[in-house]
């Protein structure tokens, strides 16, 4: 899949819930959603699944139910926006545009409830948030123990607060990086007669949670003789807040995004992660349609946005190491690389051409993880029921090593591995290939 | 009527969580897939676990005079699950159990919910499958299909669903359950209530357990692809392959308007000028009888001019198929509305049947095109319209009226898999006279004497009828 298939102007969506009819007539209420929901699969309730929420829109546009009435809020709210119910939908509905219409149409009739327009606006001085990130490394042995293999687990007064959402004494999260990644990493690494150069968009998991991981992603262009960006002034790329209805939040943080690596001068742009890469290749030309500075300016990065896995694969055609990993691996395609990025078959082709390791295919290797960002806070039960399908999924491959290409399923895949009694690990596909070539210069 | 009592009632018998009150809920349970019906707004909807919830469910409302519209996915074509009265939506996806795979016996015993495609999965590992697949298999219910009487592509060789229904518990009106039929091939104990059942569209019990028979799966398939200049030739075509004594799986027919609309939307690579197109596919156990069934095929099409496609590959066959499957779809787009009917003929008047389908939409001046299993004569002459424009949705009904009288003419019937619901249920009289109206009237009072329900489905009452029936309830 190329980036920025689809970059044709469209109705401002997110300014005017009245636009959001025309994707809502495409419906034909034939419930093919059904069969894929993560959602619907778990609580059985047409309201969970795209076609309810569909005749809910309908409702609010035709004036029957009220918008902001608490019951449409929560129905709206409660979706993983995995977009799982758009790949078989036979008529093409959009439905993410429609849910995140739906979001932000509640977003400017009410405003933002104020816990998230505290923690959103953090986001906005990436300076106070990355001195946040910072402190919670530092202080998150307060409140959280060590659980090893760079984890942590609430402690029990926390959990008994926290299980509610999800933080009970059995939740294990990623340790928050002393150091992150861009502070690990010099902003340019420069390559003698590169072969072309990227800038690396990091996004906040693989700088914050998983600096590890990107120093596994750039180590791997170096050894393809790319040269890197690393740009101090990237931020968060925004969807965490537009998933919440946060139009204005995620163009000011897309703004700074692209003026950040329009410095960098460089010919492509990589990223690690599904939702930010989907970022930059669809939702910054979205919210900035009508923007006549930064349109075309989403519109130029959206087409030289890729998946590492498609730069290596498709664009470079990289190296093949010849080092040696053993490990049995199995891949869980994140829904945002699979259904927004259109990648699924460039991690599996890097997975495979690794020597020692063998590829165990998991049945319904797409299906959600449960964790949509924030889903896994606000809906911890539906969540993990949609996760133990996944985690029994991963068990029955034999697999040691479960990889996929993205930090928030890693996430999930950890916890809910561990919650389940499952022993394997979960790495990011790229860290396969990285440890890989490491291996191959050990050998030599 | 329904207060808080018969609410707090209803939750003491199957949990909190299983009874829903929320106006979102009351919008997400008054549709199902038909277009151009009216909504409803039920009162409530219920999610009983088990048989003896159902039955007192079904007391509460007999007791209070509340109307029961059983449902399963939501997904049927002639708005039979509707709530057009308000009551109970009884969904009965939380009974999604498969109780037994019977490979000895070649039988399943399922609860209504379980899904068609997950009951198919159970069977597959024994070598075996539920055949019918109505377009909906992944996401439509057991107990849905068996009410509505489900068809689906493979009907011309494999039968539709009430030929794979061989036994049911049910809970009636008077609240009680009772089993009939079973897991013997054989069995002409007491009326066939498993016949009467199937179809019934919840208007006479509520299914709770379904016996069913399953088939060995075919190990061999070929498809091909025919277009053809002339709709003569296809429905001659047709006819030849079946007078050479090959029985296809499948044998769909696309006209011309579907042709092009298809290609314009997947590019398939479909000649646009075509007239008409087939998809068949033959299948079977043995290799050898495969082959000489596709070459029989092949003879045929090549006798009546058709261009033909063969698939040699599954990649090859999946290219084929996208073709068919990308039939409504392709329709649909074209406007907000798509109105499908599913007007069934005699195989015989197949060409008649789809020259008089043209000259009706281009009578009215509609976007109509017509596809289907022409197999078995089961045509979907489907019309793309605009629900906001009020003349050109008059100019729709009246030619649904003519299609209807259409496929009577030909000694067809009204409804070939898609059900009579409240979409089909003014012509009722037209097929089966006012002598078959009244035997199902009579059926209906005695099953369901206050008509509890799914009333306003299927059986028309005239109105004064209706009102002394709810009155008693």
């Amino acid at each position: 899949m190329q980036p920025g298939e689809q970059a044709t102007s469209r109705p401002a969506i997110y300014d005017d819930l009245a636009a959001v009819q025309q994707e809502l007539d495409k419906c034909m209420h034939c419930g093919s959603c059904m069969a894929v929901c993560p959602i619907y699969a778990t609580d059985k309730v047409e309201a969970g699944v795209a076609r309810g929420k569909v005749a809910v829109a309908q409702a609010v546009l035709e004036g029957t139910l009220e918008l902001d009435d608490p019951e449409v809020v929560s129905m709206l709210f409660n979706c993983l926006v995995c977009k799982s119910c758009m790949q078989g939908c036979p008529t093409k509905v959009d439905f993410a545009r429609i849910m995140l219409a739906m979001r932000t149409a509640v977003v400017r009739k009410n405003g933002l409830p104020w816990l998230k327009k505290a923690i959103f606006s953090t986001l906005k001085h990436p300076e106070l948030f990355d001195r946040g990130m910072k402190m919670g490394a530092l202080l998150s042995g307060i409140a959280f123990r060590d659980a090893g293999q760079q984890s942590i687990a609430p402690r029990s007064p926390f959990a008994f607060v926290g299980k509610y959402a999800g933080f009970d004494e059995d939740r294990l999260l990623p340790a928050l990086a002393a150091k992150p990644l861009r502070d690990r990493l010099p902003e340019l690494i420069q390559i003698t007669e590169p072969k072309t150069k990227v800038a690396f968009f990091t996004g906040c998991s693989l700088n914050y949670f998983y600096p590890e991981t990107g120093e596994d992603l750039v180590s791997v262009l170096k050894e393809n003789n790319v040269e890197v960006s690393i740009p101090k002034g990237q931020g968060c790329c925004g969807i965490p807040v537009f998933v919440h209805g946060d139009v204005e939040t995620i163009r000011e943080l897309g703004r700074r995004n692209l003026d950040a690596m329009e410095s960098t001068g460089a010919e492509y742009l990589i990223t690690g992660c599904g939702s930010c890469g989907g970022a930059w290749q669809h939702e910054y030309q979205e919210v900035f349609a009508n923007d006549p500075v930064y349109g075309p300016k989403a519109k130029h990065w959206a087409q030289r946005t890729y998946d590492i896995s498609s730069f290596l694969v498709d664009v470079i055609h990289y190296r093949p190491s010849q080092g040696k990993v053993d490990a049995v691996v199995t891949y869980h395609d994140s829904c945002h690389l699979k259904k927004t990025m259109k990648v699924s078959r460039e991690p599996r082709e890097i997975l495979n051409g690794i020597p020692g390791v063998t590829f165990k295919e998991m049945s319904q290797p797409d299906a959600c993880c449960g964790s949509g960002g924030s889903y896994v806070l606000t809906h911890f039960g539906t969540s993990t029921d949609i996760a133990e399908r996944k985690v029994n999924d991963v068990g029955r491959t034999g697999a040691d090593t479960v990889t996929t290409g993205c930090p928030a399923c890693m996430m999930q895949l950890f916890d809910n591995l561990h919650r389940f009694g499952k022993t394997q690990q979960v790495r990011h596909y790229i860290s396969l290939l990285a440890e890989s070539y490491r291996n191959e210069k050990a050998a030599q | 009527m329904i207060d808080n009592a018969i609410i707090e009632k209803l939750r003491s018998i199957v949990g909190n969580d299983n009874v829903l009150t929320s106006k979102v809920s009351r919008v997400t349970y008054g549709y199902d897939a038909t277009a151009d019906v009216p909504k409803g707004s039920p009162d409530v909807i219920v999610m009983p676990t088990s048989a003896e919830q159902v039955q007192s469910i079904v007391n509460l409302a007999r007791r209070s005079g509340i109307a029961i519209y059983s449902r399963g996915a939501g997904t049927n074509l002639s708005g039979g699950t509707i709530p057009v009265e308000h009551g109970i939506v009884l969904s009965l996806q939380k009974m999604n159990k498969i109780i037994e795979v019977d490979a000895e016996n070649l039988t399943a015993v399922v609860q209504p919910g379980v899904i068609i495609q997950e009951l198919n999965n159970a069977a597959a590992p024994h070598g075996l499958m539920y055949p019918p697949d109505p377009g909906t298999v992944t996401t439509a219910t057991m107990g849905g299909s068996v009410a509505e009487n489900s068809g689906g592509l493979r009907g011309l060789k494999y039968g539709v669903t009430k030929h794979y229904v061989m036994g049911m518990e049910v809970v009636l009106a008077n609240g009680d359950r009772v089993r009939f039929g079973g897991k013997t091939v054989k069995n002409v104990t007491a009326y066939d209530f498993s016949n009467l059942f199937v179809g019934s569209e919840g208007t006479l019990g509520v299914i709770v357990e379904i016996t069913c028979k399953l088939l060995p799966s075919p190990k061999y398939r070929r498809a091909m692809l025919a277009t053809y200049r002339t709709v003569e030739e296809a429905g001659n075509t047709v006819a030849g392959i079946i007078k050479a004594q090959v029985i296809p799986a499948t044998l769909e027919i696309m006209d011309n308007m579907t042709i092009r609309t298809v290609e314009d939307f997947a590019h398939v690579g479909l000649p646009v000028d075509a007239e008409a197109l087939l998809l068949i596919e033959v299948d079977g156990m043995a290799e050898e009888v495969v082959v000489r069934e596709a070459q029989a095929v092949v003879k045929v099409v090549a006798e009546n001019n058709g261009e033909l496609r063969v698939a040699n590959s599954d990649a090859e066959r999946d290219k084929l198929w996208a073709a068919r499957r990308a039939a409504l779809p392709a329709l649909a787009s074209l406007n907000n509305t798509v109105v499908l009917e599913d007007a069934t003929v005699p195989r015989s008047h197949i060409t008649d049947m789809l020259l008089e389908l043209a000259a009706i939409g281009r009578k009215h001046n509609l976007t109509m095109g017509t596809f289907g299993h022409a197999g078995d004569g089961n045509l979907h002459p489907t019309i793309l319209a605009d629900k906001n424009n009020a003349d050109e949705m008059a100019r729709v009904h009246l030619a649904v009226d003519e299609i209807f009288a259409t496929a009577l003419k030909f000694g067809g019937t009204l409804s070939g898999e898609h059900g009579i619901g409240v979409a089909k249920m003014k012509y009722l009289g037209n097929e089966i006279g006012s002598t078959g109206l009244d035997l199902m009237r009579t059926l209906k009072n005695a099953l369901d004497p206050t008509h509890m329900f799914n009333p306003g489905k299927l059986v028309p009452f005239p109105q004064q009828q209706e009102e002394v029936a709810h009155a008693t309830r």
